[in-house]
């Protein structure tokens, strides 16, 4: 008895015991992304400099506009192709080879490491089309990357639907396209927008595959709106590097560029209150819309 | 009728082939070129794979360096296997504190908490390895060659997987039946006792399944690596020493070699060998969940 006492007491203080090595952990984790939050904005504001934010090359207006304009480019691309895929996927697809193919498609393609898709992309649109590095195979490469996403949460909407919007639609009259274009695509917009600003937060962050497709350097001249010329800012067939890529090259290619240390570390500030900002928002977006939805339904 | 169905039909089921035809693209573009080395200029796999003897002649169409990848292979599997020694404890004790130990808590704050750490984008992860843990290993840990190291690539790149294996791992912690966990209370047994003799060993499948998926994303991480492994090539003599790795490599001198020539052709091999890597991952992750479904 006494033994089982003991035992009953160990086993009991082990369990209390690792109760709190859980909370550390958990609590640890908290602290963690707060202090490196918390270590970049900081970092960020103490090392800004006047001009840092002008569009020159002191500054990082460029590489900010690229960053922008790169991702809106690549979701003219990719928000199209996905939202079709993923319509195919959940309206037309039967069960058989295409759409196991498909989907393993779409899983090998999200765990792609994106050095791979930027040299496919540094194959594909820069040495087989005998261009400099542009913009537009930078969009192209993060495309690839952000397919899977925008297929899967379309496919993931519209498979989320009522039935009885199919079958309301279909009793009508209407063709099965019809019902996908005029009710369930347009029921599934708030979901699909917010996978969208999901995909373009990652974009911004995007460098590894954009290292070969838009390229390191960026020279841009605001006057200039001639769009066949390599300065001007909306010619997609010129070079673009974006805020990510200008972190890695400020940090490491041993830039010639005085400020270096402190560019990157703006850039940072910067990289993260986007990629913060819009995830954020997503999430704020998805909760709003389905408590419309909810109100919608009663 | 056309219009009304058989355009739109016939323009999703394009773009639903396109994917599978842009993954073809993306596989055989890589293995054409990515084979060329062998072909064109005779070097052997085992030299590729197993040869630390990296001389590849850098001019166009010419042959005869020699193309030994294994320091940089080596590179990739010790940052990547130091990364996971760091990150699966961690994020095995993350994913218990969601799904065992305060669900409330764990799906208020440590799970928003682990997606944003996904969104930060991996050249800050570089960037604050380069500010903060390559000078605290140069200064507080004394590393012999400066505090570019091996450590400081794990731990960055351990940050960047454990939200992976953390939200795998939950949720896989969290499909256990709970006629398991009352079970287990009803024969007595603590929570510890559940968590790690129940719950963990029921999940173990899709555990495995979150590792994996960690492992293969740290495998493919490219700048935020090359930013603090030193890019040195040679073996280290321990954690703390500056090394390479595949991505690194490629990073860096994909730009600056002659197309065609022995030295690109050599870092395209390299770039075959991570596509080969992330999909034997998929391959093991269809393996694990085929055994998880056979387990029940």
């Amino acid at each position: 008895m006494n033994e089982n006492s003991s035992r009953y007491k160990r086993v009991r203080g082990v369990d209390k015991f690792m109760t709190g090595v859980f909370y550390g952990i958990g609590g640890f984790f908290i602290l963690l992304l707060i202090v490196l939050a918390a270590y970049i904005i900081v970092k960020g504001i103490t090392s800004i400099y006047p001009g840092v934010f002008s569009f020159t090359s002191m500054g990082i207006g460029n590489q900010f506009f690229n960053t922008i304009y790169l991702v809106f480019l690549s979701l003219i691309i990719s928000v199209p192709l996905g939202v079709a895929a993923g319509s195919y996927l959940a309206e037309y697809a039967r069960k058989g080879r295409l759409t196991e193919m498909i989907t393993m498609s779409i899983e090998a393609l999200s765990s792609l490491p994106s050095i791979v898709v930027g040299l496919f992309g540094y194959l594909v649109f820069i040495l087989m089309t005998g261009m400099k590095w542009n913009l537009l195979a930078g969009a192209m490469a993060v495309t690839i990357l952000s397919l899977p996403a925008i297929t899967t949460t379309t496919r993931d909407a519209l498979a989320a639907l009522p039935a009885h919007y199919r079958s309301g639609s279909i009793g009508l009259g209407a063709t099965r396209w019809q019902t996908l274009w005029h009710v369930l695509l347009p029921a599934c917009v708030p979901r699909i927008i917010t996978g969208v600003i999901l995909v373009a937060g990652r974009g911004f962050g995007e460098a590894a595959a954009l290292l070969y497709t838009s390229g390191q350097s960026t020279v841009l001249n605001w006057a200039n709106w001639d769009i066949t010329s390599p300065t001007c800012p909306l010619n997609v067939f010129r070079p673009g590097e974006t805020l990510s890529l200008h972190i890695w090259v400020m940090r490491t290619e041993g830039s010639m560029n005085p400020h270096s240390v402190e560019i990157a570390n703006v850039s940072s500030m910067v990289l993260i209150i986007m990629v913060l900002g819009f995830s954020l928002l997503a999430r704020y977006l998805s909760r709003k819309l389905d408590e419309k939805n909810k109100g919608a339904a009663k | 009728m056309f219009k009304k169905e058989y355009l739109g039909r016939g323009i999703v089921t394009v773009c639903g082939i396109f994917i599978i035809a842009l993954t073809l693209a993306i596989s055989v573009f890589l293995l054409v070129k990515g084979t060329g080395v062998f072909t064109q200029f005779h070097h052997s796999v085992a030299e590729f794979l197993f040869s630390d003897n990296w001389a590849p002649k850098d001019v166009p169409g010419e042959g005869g360096g020699h193309i030994g990848a294994s320091i940089y292979i080596m590179g990739s599997l010790m940052t990547c296997g130091l990364a996971l020694l760091i990150a699966v404890p961690f994020s095995l004790a993350g994913a218990i504190f969601i799904a065992e130990i305060s669900p409330r808590l764990g799906s208020r704050i440590l799970q928003p908490a682990i997606e944003i750490f996904v969104g930060i984008p991996s050249v800050v992860y570089g960037w604050v390895g380069l500010t903060i843990l390559v000078p605290f290993i140069r200064d507080k840990l004394h590393a012999p060659m400066g505090g570019y190291s091996v450590l400081a690539a794990g731990i960055v790149l351990a940050i960047m997987i454990f939200p992976t294996i953390a939200t795998v791992a939950a949720d896989a912690l969290r499909a256990v039946p709970d006629s398991y966990r009352q079970a287990a209370y009803g024969l007595g047994s603590t929570r510890w006792q559940l968590i790690y003799k129940v719950s963990v060993p029921a999940a173990k499948s899709g555990i495995f399944t979150g590792i994996i998926l960690g492992l293969s994303r740290a495998f493919g991480e490219t700048l935020a690596v090359a930013m603090v492994i030193g890019k040195t090539r040679v073996f280290p003599k321990g954690i703390l020493y500056p090394t390479n790795n595949l991505t690194a490599a490629i990073a860096a001198d994909m730009g600056n070699t002659a197309n065609g020539g022995e030295y690109n052709m050599a870092l395209w091999a390299m770039a075959l060998l991570l596509l080969i890597i992330s999909l034997a991952c998929i391959v093991v992750i269809h393996l694990l969940a085929r055994s998880g479904e056979k387990d029940k």
